[in-house]
């Protein structure tokens, strides 16, 4: 492999985007928690709600803020490294992008502030406003940035001329053939890494027994959730892996390590695909299997990568593992899902230690796979990055030296790897800190405003709203 | 085949719109953290932190729609400038980054390590401020192009004008950052801005004159800009407006204004906008790719600008309330933390 402008490039921006999707992958699930809790509140007044939310809402904070600060990254790198695929494809992907600044960036931050800071400064209704509307911007921007990277996978509704993508039907080019799929299997993906961070803080606490009340209302909530959504992910999942196979075939032999055109084709469990014998060695196969899962028929026909010439083939050993422990990890947390549900059959979900310590241990569990499935997704998009029609060799900034980019890279990793640790340093301690009581849940957070001057001078205001 | 319609003028306000937003807005948060390891007591630091805390992050996503708008209606300038701009970008990028973690996590870290996030904010802020006044020079000095791609150096930025851009724009950021805390605080600690300001604002005349001067010596097209007949007349109101203003903002410091000096140090920075403006137009890419050359697609810039019109208002008006919520002065014992 030489190091030129592309492959650093290319490293560069796997490693911005996979630490920037860590949190996206945990404040979208919750954003959308503390939305749900904040209207439980408002609705039943039941302050457990209001304890967990504002528990969840210190993590949020700092998740987030890691979160503005490594998004504002990503658009540059379109510019810096990419300038000649910005050229090429903004007349389609620009619009999208700066949809998503418009919709979701200014919805996000504006209203955050409220959240963070306005409890006591804003009616309940406008607080709980603010935190829906939070929740409403990390889905906004979901929305449009897998619109951008859908049409980037299945290009649609544009004409090229001169060289350039032209957008011709605007519907078309954001409801690409792969964008409904990809949005349900990504958001879902973000709710259920949330989920499992949630579950795994609750179980911690409750091996402690501490928060109990709080910890076991999060553990209900989330569990009740999760057994919906992990079930309901690996249908998604399913559904969108028969949209790649029509689509992007190609995608779907180097996941699968085939290198043959077969009917009737084995799924291969485990084994080494090698690009350049174009085998895939030490392989265990199930026979059958892979075309029962692809085709939902025996002997249905499963495409082999000797079908595309070598230049057009994405790297099948990477993403065959890559897919191979998103798939894994969805099992894994079906399983978890089970048990849990076989446990509050029994009324046994609160009180069964080494099913909280399970818990805690996988917490991390979602993370791991929103990477995989990343991994899987953009590598096997290669060697494209619009695909099928624009080479990722030919997107590259055509300035750039291979020094330039070693340099660059070498910071953002140096950059990241302090400033990742010690933020999750802080998260586990406010994660470990466990909700407050209901006196310490009340701050100082009295009044900027005019009005409120003598309870900001008290320091600390005992009740919180009601 | 010409579009039926032009959306290049109206691109171009929203674009200029949105930078200058983002000047401003982040300009003052910028200021803060430049002021911030100056300030007279760790008191002071919490309050000019809490100043600012509740809304630097949508400040800073001005800078987030300013460059997608540029990728989105003027493809061919981000394409350009970007590459350009591949170090100073970087190094922003990275300051940013310590100088926006700094604000949630200072006040979760023990008193014995908090110095260090009092550093990364400081730090963090001028060096933004600093690569952002290199961005801001190597802008006005132009970009060597070939085709559609940047044919410069990776260096091309670093010159003795960028150096003076830089300087200007660590003062200017820091009387924004001054005047707004004069507006935001009370007692000693707005008394100690009233100093910082009037320090900075002399800084700042100095160096807006400065610039002023070197500026027509960039190239003769903005020589002839500014000083041909009959442009040197209707162009002279620009400095003697300028002038005025920071006289007015001196007058108001001196006063114990507590509004005035900050919306006349908005008012300066307006100026230096509309000078820059002046000086460029109609380039986008300094010295000759035009607004026009770098447009997208009409359909493109139509299809965005329907929901531009729409929500940059909504935008607006919600910000607006945001720091309508949070209005006021700044106490002890505010913040959520």
């Amino acid at each position: 492999m030489r190091l030129d402008p592309v492959i650093l490039s290319r490293l560069q921006f796997f490693w911005v985007v996979s630490f920037h999707i860590l949190l996206p992958a945990f404040t979208v699930g919750l954003a959308c928690y503390i939305a749900v809790l904040e209207a439980l509140h408002l609705k039943t007044r039941d302050r457990t709600y209001l304890l967990i939310s504002i528990f969840w809402t210190r993590i949020f904070a700092v998740s987030f803020g890691l979160g503005v600060v490594t998004g504002i990254v990503m658009p540059f790198q379109f510019g810096t490294n990419w300038s000649r695929f910005s050229d090429t494809a903004s007349n389609v992907i620009g619009p999208l992008m700066a949809y998503e600044g418009l919709t979701a960036f200014f919805l996000e931050a504006s209203f955050l502030g409220i959240l963070l800071f306005g409890r006591k400064l804003v009616p309940p209704w406008a607080h709980c406003f603010a935190a829906i509307m939070v929740a409403a911007g990390t889905l906004f921007s979901s929305f449009w940035i897998i619109a951008a990277n859908s049409w980037m996978q299945t290009p649609a509704g544009y004409e090229i001329i001169d060289g350039r993508f032209h957008a011709v039907d605007w519907l078309a080019v954001i409801f690409s053939p792969s964008f409904p799929y990809r949005l349900a299997h990504v958001v879902t993906a973000f709710l259920v890494t949330t989920g499992f961070v949630v579950i795994g803080v609750a179980a911690h606490h409750l091996r402690r027994a501490q928060s109990i009340v709080e910890c076991r209302r999060m553990l209900s909530m989330t569990f009740g959730l999760l057994t919906v959504l992990v079930p309901l992910q690996i249908v998604l999942g399913d559904q969108h892996g028969l949209n790649t196979l029509h689509h992007q075939p190609a995608k779907i032999a180097a996941m699968e390590g085939h290198w043959e055109t077969q009917a009737g084709a084995p799924l291969i469990l485990v084994g080494w695909p090698d690009q350049q014998a174009e085998v895939t060695r030490w392989a265990v196969e199930v026979p059958y299997l892979a075309s029962l899962i692809l085709t939902h028929r025996f002997d249905g026909r499963v495409p082999g990568l000797k079908d595309w010439p070598p230049d057009d083939r994405p790297p099948s050993a990477i993403i065959f593992w890559s897919f191979r422990v998103m798939v894994g990890i969805g099992v894994l947390m079906l399983l978890v899902v089970t048990i849990a549900g076989w446990l509050r059959w029994k009324r046994r979900l609160y009180d069964t230690g080494w099913f909280l310590l399970i818990c805690v241990t996988l917490a991390p569990l979602g993370f791991a796979a929103v990477i995989a499935g990343w991994i899987t997704t953009e590598v096997g998009r290669q060697p494209w990055v619009v695909y099928g029609l624009l080479r990722t060799a030919d997107a590259v900034t055509p300035s750039l030296s291979s020094g330039d980019v070693a340099v660059s890279l070498a910071v953002y990793v140096v950059v990241y790897l302090v400033v990742y640790p010690v933020t999750l340093y802080y998260l586990l301690s406010l994660m470990r800190a466990g909700p407050t009581t209901a006196e310490e849940a009340a701050p100082a957070i009295a009044g900027l405003q005019r009005s409120l001057p003598a309870r900001a001078a008290a320091g600390a205001v005992a009740e919180p709203q009601r | 085949m010409t579009p039926p319609l032009d959306f290049v003028p109206l691109w171009t306000l929203i674009l200029g719109f949105g930078v200058f937003m983002y000047v401003l807005m982040d300009g003052f948060d910028l200021g803060v953290g430049i002021l911030f390891r100056r300030a007279p007591n760790e008191a002071a630091r919490d309050l000019m932190m809490n100043s600012v805390a509740p809304i630097w992050d949508g400040n800073e996503t001005w800078l987030v729609l300013g460059g997608l708008a540029l990728l989105a209606a003027f493809p061919l300038a981000f394409a350009i400038i970007l590459p350009a701009l591949y170090f100073p970008l970087l190094i922003m990028l990275i300051a940013l980054i310590f100088r926006g973690i700094a604000f949630e996590l200072r006040f979760k870290a023990a008193p014995s390590s908090r110095h260090r996030w009092d550093a990364a904010f400081h730090y963090g802020s001028v060096v933004a401020t600093v690569a952002q006044g290199f961005v801001l020079g190597a802008f006005v000095q132009g970009f060597r192009v070939q085709d559609r791609f940047f044919a410069g150096g990776a260096f091309d930025w670093l010159r003795p004008f960028s150096v003076l851009t830089a300087i200007s724009l660590v003062l200017g950021y820091g009387l924004l950052g001054a005047t707004w805390l004069i507006m935001k605080t009370e007692g000693t600690l707005q008394d100690w801005a009233r100093a910082q300001a009037r320090m900075l604002l002399i800084g700042v005349v100095v160096v807006m004159a400065a610039v002023s001067l070197w500026t027509p010596f960039l190239g003769p097209k903005i020589w002839q800009r500014w000083f041909s007949w009959p442009n040197i007349a209707l162009l002279s109101p620009v400095p003697i407006v300028t002038a005025w203003l920071a006289l007015r903002v001196w007058l108001a410091i001196d006063r114990r204004a507590e509004f005035l000096p900050f919306i006349g140090a908005i008012a300066l920075f307006a100026m230096g906008y509309v000078g820059l403006a002046i000086s460029l137009w109609p380039n986008i890419v300094p010295h000759g790719i035009s607004l026009w050359d770098a447009a997208a697609a009409p359909r493109s810039q139509a299809f965005l600008l329907v929901g531009t019109l729409f929500l940059l208002p909504v935008i607006v008006a919600y910000t607006a309330w945001s720091y309508w919520v949070f209005r006021g002065k700044v106490r002890a014992g505010d913040g959520y933390h």
